[in-house]
Formats: C-alpha cells, structure tokens, sequence
C-alpha cells in the first residue's frame, strides 16, 4: 500500500509521507488513517469469516461433528462481535476518513492527531477480545448482545477483557465521530452548503450524532456488568433488586441506532455509485436527506421491538410495533429515490454498480423480513429462529458490506490511480451474489419451519437446508480472498485512471488527481457546481 | 474553515452529549424503577401495602388466584406454596404460606422476587405482608412456613378472572453474607 502513495507525492510541491513502518504509527493524514481503517476492517472481516465458516462447518450436518457446543458459542458470539465492531464499523470509518475531506474540499480532518489515536486503540481492543480464546473458561459464549445474567452469573472470567475491549471500541469509535462532526461542521470549503454536501458525506454526518448519542450508552451498561460481577450493586440480578430485563432495554437502545449505524453510511455510497452509471443526476436529493434523518430519530425510539417476548404490556407491543413499521416509510422513499435515479438512465453494469444493484434489491428484501418481524403476533413465532438471522444478515451482508466493496471498487482508482481488473471484478461479484443468496436464503425456510438460532445441532427435518447454507457459505468467504487478490493487484499496477475515473462521476474527489495526492485541498476549491451530481 | 474557535466549541459540545448519554444509561436504571413501580410493566408487584380506605369486599366476584414457587439456577432448596390456587373476592385480605426448606448442610440466605401475570393486574395486587419483603436465612436443614397476606383490589378490571402469583427465589448468600446475630 505504501508504495502507492510514495510513487506519486512527488509530482507535488508538498512533503510526502514518511519512510517505512513509523509512517503508519505516527500518521496523522486522513488518507494514511483511511486505509489503515480499511485494511484492519478487512483483516477483521477474515478473521470473523473464519469463525462463521466454523459455525456452517459444525452445521453442514445434524449431530456434534467437528465443535463441542461450549466452543460454538464462543464462535457465533466472537463472529457477531468482530463483524459488527471489527469488520462492518471501522470500514466505514475508513471511507469517512478517506472521502469526507475529498468531497468537501478540506485538507484533512479536523483533529488529525485524535484521528491516528482512534484507528490505533482498535488493534489494542481487538487483540484483547480475542486474546480470550486463550483464556481459562475460554472466549465469550453469551451471544453478541450479551444478555445479563449470561454476561454477568455465567460468563467465563474472560468477560472483564470483554468488557475492557468494548470500552476500547467506544471510545475510538466516539473520538472518530467527534471528529467526522467537527471536520463537516469547520471545514467544508467556501460554498459547500450543507444542503450541496454529498449524501455520502450527509449520512455520516447523521451517523456520527448517533454514534456519540449511542456508544457512551454502551459504555454504561458494560460499565454496570463490571460492577455487577466484581462489586455487586446487582444493576441485573432479580436476586439482589435489579432486573435483567432492564439489561435488555438498555443494551437494545445502543443496539437499535447501532444497526443504522451500520446502515446510513452504506445508504451514502449507494447515493453516489447509482447516479454514477446511471448518468443521470440522484432523484430527490432532499428526500434522501430527510429520510436519513428520519430514520436516525425513529431509531432511538423502536427499541424494545427486539424484546417483544420477554412481555410487555400490550400499549407498548403496540406502540413498538408501529413505530417500527413507520421505518419502512423513510427508507422506502429512499428505495424508491434510487430506482427513481436509474428509471431511463443510460445505464453501464460496471462492478461497483453491480454491487449497488445488487445492494438495492437484497437489502429491501432483508428489510422486508424485518416488517414481517416488527408485527407482534408473528414475531412470536419468528423471534430467536434462523428467521431472524435470515433478516439481519441479508441487511448487513448484501447491506452493509455489499456497499463497502462497491465503494472500494468505486474509489480505488481514485486511491491507487490505476483501474481495478474489471473481469475479475464482476466475477468477484458474481461468486459473492450467489453465495450470499445460498447461505442466506435457505436460513429464511428453516428458521420459519422453527429451528432456533445459536445451535450447534438440529432436528433432522432442517439438514437439508443447512446442507445448501453451508455449500453457499463457503463459496461466499472463499470469493473474498479473490477480493483481496483484485485488490492487491490494484495497488500494484494496472491500466491507469483518469482524474474524473468515471464517465459519468461527479464530486470535488474526482477532480483531483489520480491517486490522489498525499495533501488535497490545501487551498479551498472555488467551484461547486461539481459538488454532488 | 470558520477558525479554531469555532470548532473548539463544537467539540466541547459533542463531548458534553457523550458525557450526557453515559449518565443517560445510569438514569434508565432508576428511570426504569420508577416506571414498574408507578404502571406495574414487568408485572412488578409494589412494597408493603397500608390501606389508605377500607375496601369494599366485592362478594358478587370472585378471582382465582394461582400460586408458582421456582428455584433461580442453582438454588437447592425446596420452595414451594402450601396452597396451589384459590379464588378470593376482591377487597378481602387474605392469607397463605410457601414453604421453604434448606437442604444443604450450609445456613443460607435466599430471596423471593414475585411477578405477576397478567402485569396490568400487578398494581391491583396489594400484599399487606410478604416474605419477599425481606431475606431469609435458614439454618441447615431449617424449614419455615412463610406468610403472604395479600387483597385484591375491589377496583381491579372486570376482565381479569386469573392472577398469577410467581415467585422465583434466588441464592443471595455470597452477595449479601449471613446476617449476624
């Protein structure tokens, strides 16, 4: 990666990078720390994939094959962790890094040396995390939503590393937000309204508010299972006062903006690849800026529909119910605002729109399961099958981290300067399409039939579709390592890019160089009209 | 770029809002308390009762109340209430026992945590005296007959025909210790 960056900062009149390792520990380049986010977001996203393909290992067949249950435990709960925390998070922090001062004309972010701290504490917490594989009693094994009292009476010792690891992540990922907020709100050069900031820019903007409203509320309840488990205020334990269904309330109002957190961002990237290949401007810009909004707030106030059946009273089912049902509004105008954006386009497929397509269709059907579980009566029946893991891992797979290649594909010229190897592109997208669907869409059929998640052995009825989900797995995590191959043969050379990259491409980032350059917008561009398409 | 200042003040801010949502997560806690106390959710049954009026003893309806006594996790003792179910009517008090037993060789401490179902009936539950309103100790082998004095409220909806009383009882021994004599 180094090498990239070096060939080219000569060209320039500023100072380039320094030489070898201490350039990336002491970095504070907004560019540097990007792709420093970005390579730990992959490393994590191999290293959770390990531990899924564990999960569809044991699965391929009914009985206890190749994982004794205590260990599957600790593999669907470190999975779920290192995805959502490891893999899903700092990748879109790296983009923000990479992009926002791009597309609003800053030199870099605002508090450069806060910036290089924030992406460096994640090694650290990770490390730790899982350093607790190693540990006597072994890693966590009470799922990632870490539901007190397993968290806390049962949880094996290593649950205190846990805990440590998470105050870690929150406190980048809320020193990361400060700053993404601060460079958005100080530093858009003259001319660049909020209203002209690219969506992609809009959404993280929204993103991080709801990362600095939510982590520090992780930060507490993982605060309370210290205390309960070394000093006994009994914050969860019915037995000493508390409750543990409290736990639940509290983790899920984190938990419920932490899923658009993970959302937002990608709905960002979608906005600016589909106008892209469309050629044609983003239908309702307004709208989406709006929507995003709008789901930012009803996020804070659905969240006790993870809860429906620990009971609650019927008003609050109800309430929860609709409320949630409302989210489909917002993000159908945005659904609708992209379809909209490619009606009579001259459309091109390459592979960052293929993976926008793709993104567009599968993130709606997954948020369609998610309406069939916001209806009470059904979520009854639905709530802890492989329905649900059907819903959040449709949302967040070919969601969340469709969005992320298509955005890598979309910016690497950009980065490298040399176009990515097309053939290999779309055959990466077409392995990762089908594999995803192959895993996932089968989890829809058993988890309806009634196999309960988090098990590492079923009744016999299910086999044949976990046989399926288990085949298409394997073809998915196996695609990624073509990914990292296009990727590294990317950075190492290939056809040049142009400045503006793609035909139809708007922004200030395409009228840069290609790569570009160590130090962007030294001085504040003067013309906006290329600010968004 | 508005200049330093300005983004100084953006970041005191923001770091005010997380300091403000750390302390948010603790004020669910109480928050959370004071909601189940006052509504009843979770099916949460309030502390002591002391009639403020007499009720008027609704002879012409009478509730069935059942009773369930479990053991939390790893609980050893035997709990369980004397009289299963029994239909009383509304205003009257009433009185029943659970009895508990230590099995073990070791004194311990335990404490009962009710819950009622259905939860809108949890605040027309009024327990004049209940065993869950303190810890018990018992010695090794001790059993005890337990009172509860509970009335049903004479106001309770005519839609509730059944009540159930849960109690679960939890091991507090390492959490709170013996009480000393």
């Amino acid at each position: 990666m180094s090498a990239v960056i070096e060939e080219h900062h000569h060209d320039g009149h500023h100072h380039g990078p320094d030489k070898g390792i201490m350039r990336w520990v002491f970095t504070t380049n907004h560019k540097d720390i990007g792709t420093l986010y970005l390579w730990f977001s992959f490393l994590m996203f191999l290293t959770g994939g390990v531990l899924a393909l564990g999960i569809r290992a044991e699965l391929f067949q009914p009985g206890l094959q190749i994982i004794q249950p205590e260990i599957f435990n600790q593999l669907t709960t470190m999975h779920g962790l290192i995805m959502v925390f490891g893999a899903v998070m700092p990748a879109f922090v790296g983009l923000a890094n990479w992009l926002i001062p791009m597309m609003i004309g800053a030199p870099d972010m605002a508090l450069p040396r806060m910036n290089n701290y924030s992406f460096w504490i994640l090694p650290f917490a990770f490390g730790m995390l899982l350093s607790t594989f190693f540990m006597e009693g072994g890693a966590p094994n009470y799922g990632w939503t870490f539901y007190a009292p397993l968290s806390t009476d049962y949880a094996p010792p290593s649950v205190t590393f846990f805990i440590f690891a998470v105050h870690m992540m929150g406190i980048s990922s809320i020193m990361g937000s400060i700053n993404v907020v601060v460079t958005i709100l100080n530093m858009r050069a003259p001319g660049m309204t909020l209203m002209k900031m690219p969506l992609f820019v809009w959404t993280w903007f929204i993103t991080a508010y709801l990362l600095i409203a939510v982590m520090p509320v992780l930060a507490g309840v993982v605060t309370m299972m210290l205390m309960d488990i070394h000093f006994g205020p009994a914050f969860f334990n019915a037995g000493g006062g508390g409750d543990p269904v409290l736990f639940q309330h509290v983790f899920w109002f984190f938990g419920h903006p932490e899923v658009y957190i993970m959302i937002l961002p990608a709905f960002g990237v979608v906005s600016a690849i589909i106008p892209t290949f469309a050629r044609k401007r983003l239908f309702g810009y307004d709208s989406m800026v709006y929507a995003t909004a709008s789901i930012a707030f009803l996020s804070f106030i659905v969240w006790a529909h993870h809860m429906f059946t620990v009971g609650i009273p019927l008003a609050g089912e109800l309430y929860f119910m609709y409320a949630t049902m409302l989210i489909a509004v917002p993000t159908g105008v945005k659904v609708f605002n992209w379809v909209a954006t490619m009606w009579q386009g001259a459309m091109t497929f390459e592979t960052p729109m293929l993976f926008a397509i793709a993104f567009v269709i599968l993130f709606t059907i997954g948020g369609l399961s998610g309406l069939m579980l916001a209806i009470v009566p059904a979520d009854f029946q639905y709530h802890d099958t492989y329905f649900v893991v059907a819903h959040f891992h449709y949302v967040l797979v070919p969601g969340s981290v469709f969005s992320i290649m298509a955005a890598v594909y979309y910016w690497i010229p950009k980065w490298t300067g040399n176009m990515y190897d097309e053939t290999l592109g779309k055959t990466h997208f077409w392995l990762s399409f089908i594999g995803v669907n192959v895993t996932f869409f089968p989890q829809h059929f058993i988890g309806l039939a009634g196999m309960p998640r988090r098990i590492p052995d079923y009744a016999l009825q299910f086999a044949d579709w976990n046989m399926v989900s288990s085949c298409g797995a394997f073809l998915f995590g196996f695609s990624q390592l073509l990914f990292l191959f296009i990727v590294i043969k990317c950075i190492r050379g290939g056809k040049k890019a142009t400045d503006q990259v793609w035909e139809g491409a708007h922004g200030l980032e395409w009228t840069i160089p290609s790569p570009a350059p160590y130090h962007t917008f030294t001085t504040p561009p003067t013309s906006m009209k290329e600010a968004h398409g | 770029m508005s200049g330093k200042t300005e983004a100084s003040k953006t970041i005191r801010q923001l770091i005010f809002v997380v300091v403000g949502m750390f302390g948010f997560g603790f004020a669910m806690v109480p928050l959370y308390d004071v909601l189940c106390d006052v509504t009843g959710f979770n099916g949460k049954t309030a502390g002591k009762y002391t009639a403020k009026e007499v009720q008027d003893v609704r002879e012409d309806r009478l509730v069935t109340i059942q009773f369930l006594a479990s053991n939390n996790a790893n609980m050893p003792w035997e709990f369980r209430p004397k009289v299963r179910t029994m239909k009383v009517h509304p205003g009257k008090l009433n009185t029943v026992e659970f009895y508990a037993r230590n099995i073990t060789g070791e004194t311990m401490v335990a404490q009962a945590v009710p819950s009622v179902t259905p939860f809108h009936a949890a605040e027309f539950l009024h327990k004049t005296e209940c065993f869950c309103f303190e810890q018990q100790q018992l010695e090794a082998r001790e059993d005890l007959d337990m009172p509860l004095r509970f009335i049903i409220d004479s106001q309770i909806p005519e839609a509730v025909k059944t009540v159930t009383l849960s109690y679960t009882l939890y091991d507090v021994t390492e959490q709170f210790g013996l009480a000393t004599n």
